[in-house]
């Protein structure tokens, strides 16, 4: 009688990333939605998320996390919570905080609400509402922990590292004990999309890395037993790539708010990725067929470095985003690895260290993008 | 999304009077997908093999280690029931997903 692990390049995917909408009262300079966001008329409407969630089941999909933007925002949230308990799917919802109350909060676990995974920027509400971009969010954020505690739900806490937080980590942890809180992912910003625009201003040292990672272990021995802590590692300073979502196509799928389908979120910034559409196409044929879910699967299309490479089974050749970001070759091996000829990409910038006067964060909101045209390459490191 | 039980060494839960039942943020369903029993965890699933589907629907805070054992070997005459249920059962408990 035994558990295992579940196949991580099973046939089918086990968990959808429902982005519900792209608005958002927060303006996070990583903020992981596209540059280019969708426009809330452009949105799905209650019965074709609906449908989307019945097919995702039907196609394996037994884990959602329901989020944005603020799903929040969505006036029919527990509509959608309901379709998704309805197709049997577990629901995460995936919120910054701001817009929930007692009654709102009350009507999505009736509708079948599961668990809540909670933004938060810094452990000081000043330096938190910042970087939110939005004075009183921590507020926000506080009562809405303490409301989802009380309601008993699975609580996770999620921050986004990078410069301006990293110092902060005994006490973003600190936080989430007293907040009571099972869980607490440390992510570090992944440089893409709004991250990539920021990146002057948000590169660590890597002393606070070093740091950061320290005070991590030495918090995990003690919280052992009591809360989960996740560490995502800073990929520009470790030289190894991440198995970035378990393999494009393997494990989940991506629907964004106005349809479109994708591997991962970040996919959107592909420019010839001719990204599938659950208005135009069943999620089923989209999966299996569609030529961007097969355009990176497995590993047939490595090259370079990856082709030969003993852990291509293992991180997949990293992230293709991030490829494409930095060498303008979405299937070139991520240049976060210390095997890859464009390396030096990244290491330039971390051996040199971050600039001494940051630039003023770029705010995630729609049309703040310079030059649109422009958005996905990279901005000079500010030397 | 995907995990698997660790082994700590905690003191077994099964002796006692405990009554497991599933953790409250969990969810067992069947997958009929992939022909499998699942308990789905706020950050991962994990494949319940075999009849460990069974084992876990027993446990609904009614039943005792020892009246589970005894359904189990009701239904599965001759299986090696009291052997491994319990302790497959603390191992579930050393994980949180039975209280
Ligand atoms: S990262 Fe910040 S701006 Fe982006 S969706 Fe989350 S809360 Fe909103
Ligand atoms: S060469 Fe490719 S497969 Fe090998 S470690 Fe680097 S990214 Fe991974």
């Amino acid at each position: 009688m035994t558990t295992h692990q579940a196949p991580v390049n099973g046939a089918r995917p086990w968990a959808l990333l429902a982005e519900l909408t792209h608005a958002c009262p927060l303006h996070c300079p990583y903020c992981s939605n596209p540059l280019e966001l969708a426009r809330r008329s452009t949105e799905l409407s209650t019965g074709q998320w609906t449908d989307v969630l019945r097919q995702a089941a039907a196609l394996g999909v037994v884990h959602t996390h329901l989020s944005g933007g603020e799903p929040l925002l969505r006036p029919d949230l527990e509509r959608i919570v309901a379709a998704a308990e309805a197709a049997g799917i577990y629901t995460q919802l995936v919120t910054s905080g701001t817009g929930l109350d007692e009654a709102r909060l009350g009507a999505l676990c009736a509708a079948g609400l599961r668990s809540v995974q909670l933004s938060v920027q810094h452990a000081d509400a000043k330096a938190n509402d910042r970087i939110a971009g939005r004075p009183s969010s921590f507020a926000a954020k506080e009562r809405a922990a303490a409301l989802v505690r009380r309601a008993g739900l699975p609580l996770g806490l999620n921050v986004v590292l990078h410069r301006d937080n990293l110092d902060a980590v005994d006490d973003l942890i600190e936080l989430g004990e007293a907040w009571g809180v099972d869980r607490i992912e440390l992510a570090n910003t992944q440089f893409y999309g709004w991250g990539l625009l920021n990146r002057a201003a948000l590169l660590p040292t890597r002393d606070q890395l070093a740091r950061a990672r320290e005070t991590v272990e030495r918090r995990r021995e003690r919280l052992a037993g009591r809360i989960d802590l996740v560490w995502v590692v800073p990929d520009y300073f470790d030289g190894v790539a991440k198995p970035c979502m378990g393999g494009w196509g393997a494990v989940s799928l991506t629907v964004a708010p106005d349809g479109t389908v994708l591997p991962c979120p970040a996919a959107a910034s592909l420019p010839d990725l001719d990204a599938p559409n659950v208005r135009d196409r069943p999620l089923d044929w989209i999966w299996e067929h569609s030529p961007a879910f097969n355009r990176f699967r497995g590993t047939g299309w490595m090259s370079g470095p990856c082709g030969g490479c003993p852990r291509r089974e293992e991180d997949f050749g990293g992230c293709r985003c991030q490829a494409y970001a930095l060498t303008g070759d979405a299937a070139r091996t991520d240049p976060a690895c210390a095997l890859s000829p464009d390396h030096h990409l990244i290491r330039s910038l971390t051996d040199t260290g971050p600039v001494q006067e940051p630039p003023p964060y770029v705010y995630r909101r729609p049309g703040a993008v310079p030059e649109p045209g422009h958005g996905g390459s990279p901005e000079p490191a500010g030397r | 999304m995907a995990g698997q039980p660790s082994g700590a060494g905690v003191t077994p839960v099964s002796g006692s009077q405990w009554r497991p039942a599933l953790a409250p943020a969990l969810m067992l369903r069947h997958d009929s997908v992939r022909g499998t029993d699942l308990l789905v965890l706020p950050e991962r699933v994990v494949v319940l093999e075999g009849h460990a589907g069974q084992v876990v629907g027993l446990c609904d805070g009614t039943r005792t280690v020892r009246g589970i054992v005894d359904e189990l070997a009701g239904r599965f005459p001759g299986a090696p029931v009291a052997t491994e249920v319990p302790s497959f059962l603390d191992r579930l408990h050393q994980e949180g997903w039975l209280k």
